[in-house]
């Protein structure tokens, strides 16, 4: 049934007012006219408060992000499709098969329609693509100045699949730690547009839901022990995360380790270090060293894996170090970033 | 990239690690500071010390700029941010470094100081421009390299007659703080400088002969690359092996003997030398900063708002001070590593990248801790 609403929504020059998030028309007709228009599925069509989901078997993965970023949109991507794919991820690095998403929205007043428009249409579409529709949601609407245009959080099931125990946890002396392509692309995409640095070739967000690459990789290789995506703090923070879970220490291999030219060039300009920056597209593995082969072929024949590597072990160190074997034949420490990653001055 | 990849190439490195190896005499110890913060970030990160033979020894030296700024100078960039209700504009380290009544920059945004980070002094005019109703303020630090742009954004603002931008400048002079660090009494004892990158491009290589001639302290300057560094710690040894004390220049791709002319006179049109200036861990050093020359006084926030620095004694446990000058490794220091960390900082030199017990304790640490265990491999 649709409300009678006397102008429709004006999608094109409109903007986010207090009204839309007062449980009036207003915001009936922007959940109807937006966001059910460009979400629409069967779980959503039943109107109601919560999502009433069909049984399923296997014990369940739950995982919640909140997504805040700026700018909304950035080369390769927006938080739109970014919320999608971060939480998804969050579900299938533990070892899950995504299902639903639920996403609530708080929009700041004075938002243009046009680009909430276009983050939930790349919601829709990264849903959509992922095969893992949003079946609930929530719309929450504050004063100018109380936001910084859209946050939006969104919540994931899963469910395990049957045979799989990857944890954080699980790492052991021996084993092999593999990345899925080159490292920090995110947040260089991020930082360029944020600081307004030109480069001759942009750099791209490599935003991307994950669950296939994983699907396949453990189809392959199931013995597979950890799983992680590499997202703030990247390679760096998700390491020291795992080698403090495990108890273990990690050897990296710093001419292994994939950085794109222009995301090196970038980190270099700015005082940075490319181990500690985003990926949303990226998936580190650690598994036994006698199945890394058969991982990494699993890997490379994703179209998401076809640059993965093989970039250092696990050992047996009580400190919980991670180390790094560097390009230059000495040796250092890999530590998580104190506070923000904040360029160098001289 | 491909420029630069020439300076990390692992081979080289490996084979100049084994010449320097084999050239360094057995029967001495070569005590070699690496002057600056951008050389003692390099050493660390790329490990170079395990390339080096054990009578090799870096003496890491006073030359990064968020850690010789004494207490009393940040309290100041609070007070105005605090008090006098100004935007304070500074590099993103700065913001971390700790002051006294355990504030920092960034614990006085918390408590409602504007306080923004920006990457240059340009970018300080800006905000001055997009708020002209509120006064800006650019806490201005760093040695000769980052004191042309400073000297641009104040001609700039005179240009444009922003009145409400304003400098707390903490510009600081390299060769005053190696000459302090050999003046000092019972001091480090130093063989010879791994000279300044970036500073050097602007003032050139002539600046350091009186520590050769004077003081017979061989001086290399070397670039930020590790490959520079590796060349430079070569060429000393070498010099000191034969007796000699000279400047040499590793670092021929940018710098010259007479630096950066232009730079320089635009530093010397703008600003002028301070009588002394306070450092952390050098005291006060005579001759060794800069101030705006009175024509500028405009745009002096040290003449605009009563807020002179005050003298703020170091936190008790703290080693910064014998740390910058040379006498002390980060691991000596007490609170190494427990209560000071680079996430909760009790010392400026666990702030920035290129402060010494920062450096050690991002990439160094499992050298003094517990010993490796890649042998206990299962
Ligand atoms: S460990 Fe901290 S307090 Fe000690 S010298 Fe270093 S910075 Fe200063």
């Amino acid at each position: 049934m649709r409300l009678p609403h006397s102008h429709p929504l004006d999608l094109e020059h409109g903007r986010i007012d207090l009204s839309h998030g007062a449980g009036g028309r207003a915001m009936a007709q922007l959940i109807e006219d937006l966001f059910a228009r460009e979400l629409g599925n069967e779980f959503l069509a039943q109107g109601d408060d919560g999502a009433r989901l069909p049984a399923c078997t296997g014990p369940l993965v739950m995982a919640t992000d909140a997504h805040v970023v700026s700018p909304l949109f950035f080369p390769g991507g927006d938080i739109g499709c970014l919320s999608v794919h971060g939480t998804i991820n969050d579900v299938a690095v533990m070892g899950a098969q995504p299902l639903y998403l639920a996403a609530s929205f708080v929009l700041e007043e004075g938002l243009p329609l046009a680009g909430l428009a276009r983050i939930v249409a790349s919601m829709a579409a990264a849903a959509r693509a992922a095969g893992v529709p949003v079946v609930t949601g929530d719309t929450k609407v504050v004063e100018r100045g109380k936001a910084d245009g859209v946050f939006i959080t969104t919540t994931g099931v899963g469910v395990r699949l049957a045979g799989i125990d990857v944890s954080g946890a699980n790492a052991r002396p021996g084993d092999a730690v593999l990345v899925s392509g080159p490292l920090g692309d995110h947040g260089m995409a991020i930082m360029s547009v944020r600081e307004n640095l030109a480069f001759d070739a942009p750099i791209v967000s490599d935003t991307a839901a994950l669950h296939g690459l994983i699907a396949d990789l453990l189809a392959a290789a199931p013995d597979v022990r950890v799983l992680r995506d590499p997202t703030r703090g990247g390679l760096a923070a998700t390491l020291n995360e795992i080698a403090h879970q495990s108890g273990v220490g990690i050897v990296l291999d710093e001419a292994a380790i994939p950085v794109r030219p222009a995301v090196a060039a970038a980190c270099e300009l700015l005082g940075l270090d490319p181990l500690d920056i985003a990926s949303e597209g990226r998936l580190i593995a650690i598994c036994p060293a006698a199945g890394a082969e058969r991982a990494l072929a699993a890997l490379r024949a994703h179209p998401l894996g076809t640059e993965a590597v093989r970039i250092g072990e696990v050992i047996a160190d009580e400190r919980r170090f991670v180390q790094m074997k560097t390009r230059f034949g000495g040796r250092r420490m890999v530590d998580w970033l104190a506070g923000d990653a904040l360029p160098r001055i001289c | 990239m491909k420029y630069v990849d020439d300076f990390r190439d692992g081979t080289v490195a490996r084979a100049l690690g084994a010449a320097i190896r084999a050239g360094a005499r057995p029967d001495r110890e070569y005590r070699l500071m690496e002057f600056c913060g951008g050389h003692t970030h390099a050493i660390s990160r790329y490990g170079i010390a395990d390339l080096l033979p054990p009578q090799v020894r870096l003496v890491h030296g006073p030359g990064c700029p968020v850690c010789v700024l004494p207490v009393g100078r940040i309290d100041q960039a609070i007070r105005l941010a605090l008090e006098h209700g100004v935007i304070l504009c500074t590099y993103g380290d700065t913001l971390r470094v700790p002051a006294s009544g355990r504030l920092s920059l960034l614990r006085a945004k918390g408590r409602g100081a504007d306080v923004r980070m920006v990457y240059s002094p340009l970018d300080a005019l800006q905000v001055a421009r997009a708020n002209p109703a509120r006064e800006v303020v650019f806490l201005a630090i760093g040695f000769e390299t980052t004191t042309p742009p400073t000297a641009v954004a104040v001609k700039q603002a005179r240009a444009e007659g922003l009145g409400n931008f304003s400098l707390l400048c903490n510009h600081v002079l390299t060769p005053a703080a190696m000459h302090a660090i050999l003046a000092a009494p019972g001091g480090v004892r130093l063989d010879g400088f791994v000279g300044p990158a970036h500073v050097s491009t602007v003032i050139g290589s002539a600046p350091y002969e009186p520590f050769a001639r004077d003081h017979g302290k061989p001086v290399v300057i070397a670039g930020f690359e590790p490959l520079d560094v590796m060349r430079a710690i070569q060429m000393l040894i070498r010099q000191i092996d034969d007796g000699r004390a000279e400047v040499e220049n590793e670092f021929t791709r940018a710098v010259t003997a007479e630096g950066n002319r232009k730079a320089q006179a635009l530093v010397a049109e703008v600003f002028e030398l301070r009588d002394a200036f306070e450092w952390r861990g050098l005291g006060t050093v005579p001759a060794s900063a800069l101030r705006l020359r009175p024509a500028f006084a405009g745009f002096d926030a040290e003449a605009r708002f009563a807020v002179p620095a005050v003298p703020v004694p170091d936190h008790r446990a703290c080693e910064c001070a014998a740390i910058l000058r040379g006498e002390k490794r980060p691991q000596e220091c007490r609170i190494f590593g427990t209560a000071c960390t680079p996430d909760n900082p009790v010392g400026s030199c666990m702030v920035s990248s290129e402060g010494a017990c920062a450096a050690h304790y991002t990439y160094g640490r499992f050298r003094v801790e517990a010993a490796p265990t890649e042998t206990t491999r299962t």
